[in-house]
């Protein structure tokens, strides 16, 4: 037998702690990431059963789901908000858990903060109750989203039970068009596997296109696997990953990151390995992909058209009925030139410092359309203040976007951010869920950060190639 | 830590909210999410999909009244996707539900609801159509789940249900939810987190 082990096997099998009855794994979980929304109840739990928190160093918290981007003062205009940020701080304070509030500088969605910091580092397990933990899977870790109670189970053990997943290896080689970003491609992924093509199985990202990619990619990449049904996605660590991570708070320094760095090496999948499925997709293939329904694998290039219900097969077309009566777009019709109420530039998948000055770079001299009411929301406070020593913020004044402070915002519309009636967002957030950004009856559009910018000055559904003259590759 | 109740069966009546990829924003929208219990969620289920923006009840199966009372929800494949949000099988709890029939889960979702003893069962498509249409037909229809022989039984009707193996016997065995398990093993996982390098750091990761 092969002794040529993938990186999910490797880092599931060095964490397992023991195979528990009835055929479940307890895992070591080496880092675990809270906020305010889903660790409140599971301190409560914690409380009833009377336990500590077992390894308070190991557990990281950030405050960002219900947080206002408009202003910082507190108390918030929402006694609710306030409730929750309260709540989080006095559980952290409680048992010892480290805490990036609002003050320190370092504070923005927790999927930001644990790149940002060096804590997110290969070959770990990392869970949070969020599903788009995901995205720490960039740096080889084996990192996904949990419930509250498992929220519960990880601070008290540590550990959690769980099912070892099948890994699925995708393959993304050639050369994206230009134009064409991590979003398209992650979008052409869901599109093409389907929303729950992934239930059960864990996505190992690779090919020339994945190889070529930034972390901030990557990390675009990995975030949305829980969108494909995935629960993580991860990428081989290589020198690109190495070189992100060095000299970061929490990554290892001095002799600990040249062991560290040899030790991560030998994580990444063998030539050679067994994997459960392997998927290849051609970069040629894909354009700059938007969403038209509701659910993010309902997505077409933006040189093609509305679906219709005939064309759909049997058993999709009750749900491209549904998709095309909510979404109030003309079936057959392009996606192209559909009018955009509200742009919304921000989210754990598309608002680190590479989107906005890719977005930048391209509203700079221009300006936002009048009917288009556009946010810029980064994605942490470090983004914000890179972003403003690059002057990208008077960009985005300049071009009519409003500049606000980091939080998940719009995304999921827990904070006062949130569409009206059936306005239409062109969005660079991750899900186009029925009533997600705050209106049951808004409308969702997803796409990349510069399809986005490409919307807010048009006010319309607009190819950004054309637009912008998008000619030469500056990225993967 | 108490024993948990072994969960072989489950009966009562159903309720068809048909459909795939029903996801949890539709299960429980993100603003009821702003509370540190889960207390209230119960009546939130499915909120905008039951009433309006004014307060008006919309037609929705849960708004039905020949369904009232129904324990098991019935619905199409991935149900659960999207957030991982654990108000989700908790809102549908608190709702009185205590099964669901689908055609596939989401991952999260079946771990979130298993652990809470809200049973999740798949049936085959074809399957899945009869049991709808049965309960369609007949909203009094008895239902049973019964995990133990891997059967869901609609009046007249019998059909082969399945469930993780793990699922079930944890379900069966009492021990759906795993902290007592999970407390046993201490001294294992200390030894597993300092070997790992995850304790003796002075700095989280300053030894890899």
């Amino acid at each position: 037998m092969s002794t040529a082990r993938n990186l999910f096997d490797k880092v599931w099998d060095a964490h397992t702690v023991r195979e528990l009855e009835g055929g479940q794994t307890q895992l070591l979980i080496g880092t675990h990431l809270i906020h305010e929304v889903t660790s409140p109840q599971a301190f409560g739990m914690l409380r009833d059963l009377n336990l500590p928190v077992r390894m308070p160093e190991r557990t990281f918290a950030t405050v960002d789901h219900i947080v206002p981007t408009v202003s910082l003062q507190e108390p918030f205009a929402d006694p609710l908000a306030n409730d929750m940020i309260t709540e989080l701080r006095r559980n952290c304070a409680e048992h010892g858990i480290e805490l990036f509030d609002l003050s320190s500088g370092r504070q923005g969605i927790v999927h930001m903060v644990g790149p940002e910091q060096g804590i997110t580092q290969p070959g770990t397990t990392i869970a949070c109750g969020d599903s788009h933990t995901s995205t720490h899977g960039a740096f080889g870790a084996i990192a996904f989203g949990i419930g509250t109670s498992q929220v519960r189970d990880v601070l008290a053990t540590q550990t959690l039970a769980l099912e070892r997943l099948k890994v699925r290896r995708i393959e993304v080689n050639g050369r994206l068009s230009p134009g064409v970003y991590a979003k398209d491609v992650i979008l052409h992924i869901i599109r093409t596997l389907g929303v729950d093509g992934g239930i059960g199985y864990a996505y190992e990202y690779a090919g020339e296109v994945i190889d070529r990619m930034s972390m901030e990619e990557r990390m675009t990449i990995c975030n949305m696997s829980i969108e494909g049904g995935a629960r993580c996605g991860y990428v081989n660590p290589d020198e690109t990953t190495f070189s992100y991570l060095e000299g970061r708070p929490y990554a290892p320094q001095g002799p600990d990151w040249d062991a560290a760095v040899e030790r991560w090496r030998g994580l990444a999948s063998d030539p050679g390995c067994h994997y459960d499925d392997v998927v290849t997709i051609d970069a040629a293939e894909i354009a700059p992909t938007v969403t038209w329904g509701i659910n993010p694998g309902q997505a077409i290039s933006i040189e093609e058209n509305v679906p219709t219900v005939e064309e759909a097969g049997a058993q999709e077309r009750e749900a491209v009925a549904m998709a095309l009566q909510h979404m109030k777009l003309t079936p057959g019709a392009p996606i192209r030139g559909t009018k955009v109420d509200v742009a919304f530039l921000g989210s754990c998948t598309n608002a680190r410092l590479s989107d906005l000055i890719e977005a930048a770079r391209y509203l700079e001299g221009r300006r936002v359309h009048p009917n288009v009411k556009a946010i810029c929301v980064p994605g942490s406070q470090l983004v914000k203040a890179q972003s403003e020593r690059l002057g990208l913020d008077r960009i985005f004044r300049a071009a009519g976007f409003e500049w606000r402070d980091a939080g998940c915002s719009m995304c999921l519309a827990m904070n006062t951010d949130r569409l009206e009636g059936d306005q239409l967002c062109a969005s660079s957030s991750n899900r186009n869920f029925i009533g997600r950004q705050g209106s049951p009856s808004g409308r969702t559009v997803l796409m990349s950060p510069v399809m986005v910018a490409a919307a807010a000055v048009t006010g319309e559904i607009s190819d950004a190639r054309e637009l912008f003259g998008v000619e030469q590759q500056v990225v993967a | 830590m108490s024993a948990l109740k072994a969960i072989t069966e489950v009966t009562g009546t159903g309720v068809p909210i048909p459909g795939d990829d029903i996801d949890t924003d539709r299960i429980i929208p993100a603003r009821y999410l702003k509370a540190i219990t889960f207390d209230e969620l119960g009546p939130h289920l499915f909120h905008d999909e039951r009433w309006t923006e004014t307060g008006e009840a919309k037609a929705h199966p849960l708004n039905d009244e020949r369904y009232e009372g129904a324990n098991i929800l019935i619905s199409g494949d991935n149900f659960g996707c999207g957030s991982s949000r654990e108000h989700a099988p908790q809102s549908l709890v608190r709702h009185g539900i205590r099964a669901v029939i689908a055609g596939s889960f989401a991952g999260i979702f079946f771990g979130n609801s298993t652990k809470i003893g809200l049973v999740c069962v798949q049936v085959e498509r074809a399957s899945l159509e009869r049991i709808t249409r049965a309960v369609q037909q007949d909203p009094g229809a008895r239902i049973s789940i019964d995990l133990l022989q891997g059967r869901v039984t609609v009046g007249e009707l019998q059909v082969p249900c399945q469930i993780p193996e793990s699922a079930r016997r944890a379900l069966t065995g009492g021990y759906w939810d795993p902290i007592a398990q999970l407390l046993e093993s201490g001294d294992q996982i200390d030894a597993l987190a300092a070997q790992l390098g995850y304790r003796n750091a002075t700095r989280p990761g300053s030894t890899g």
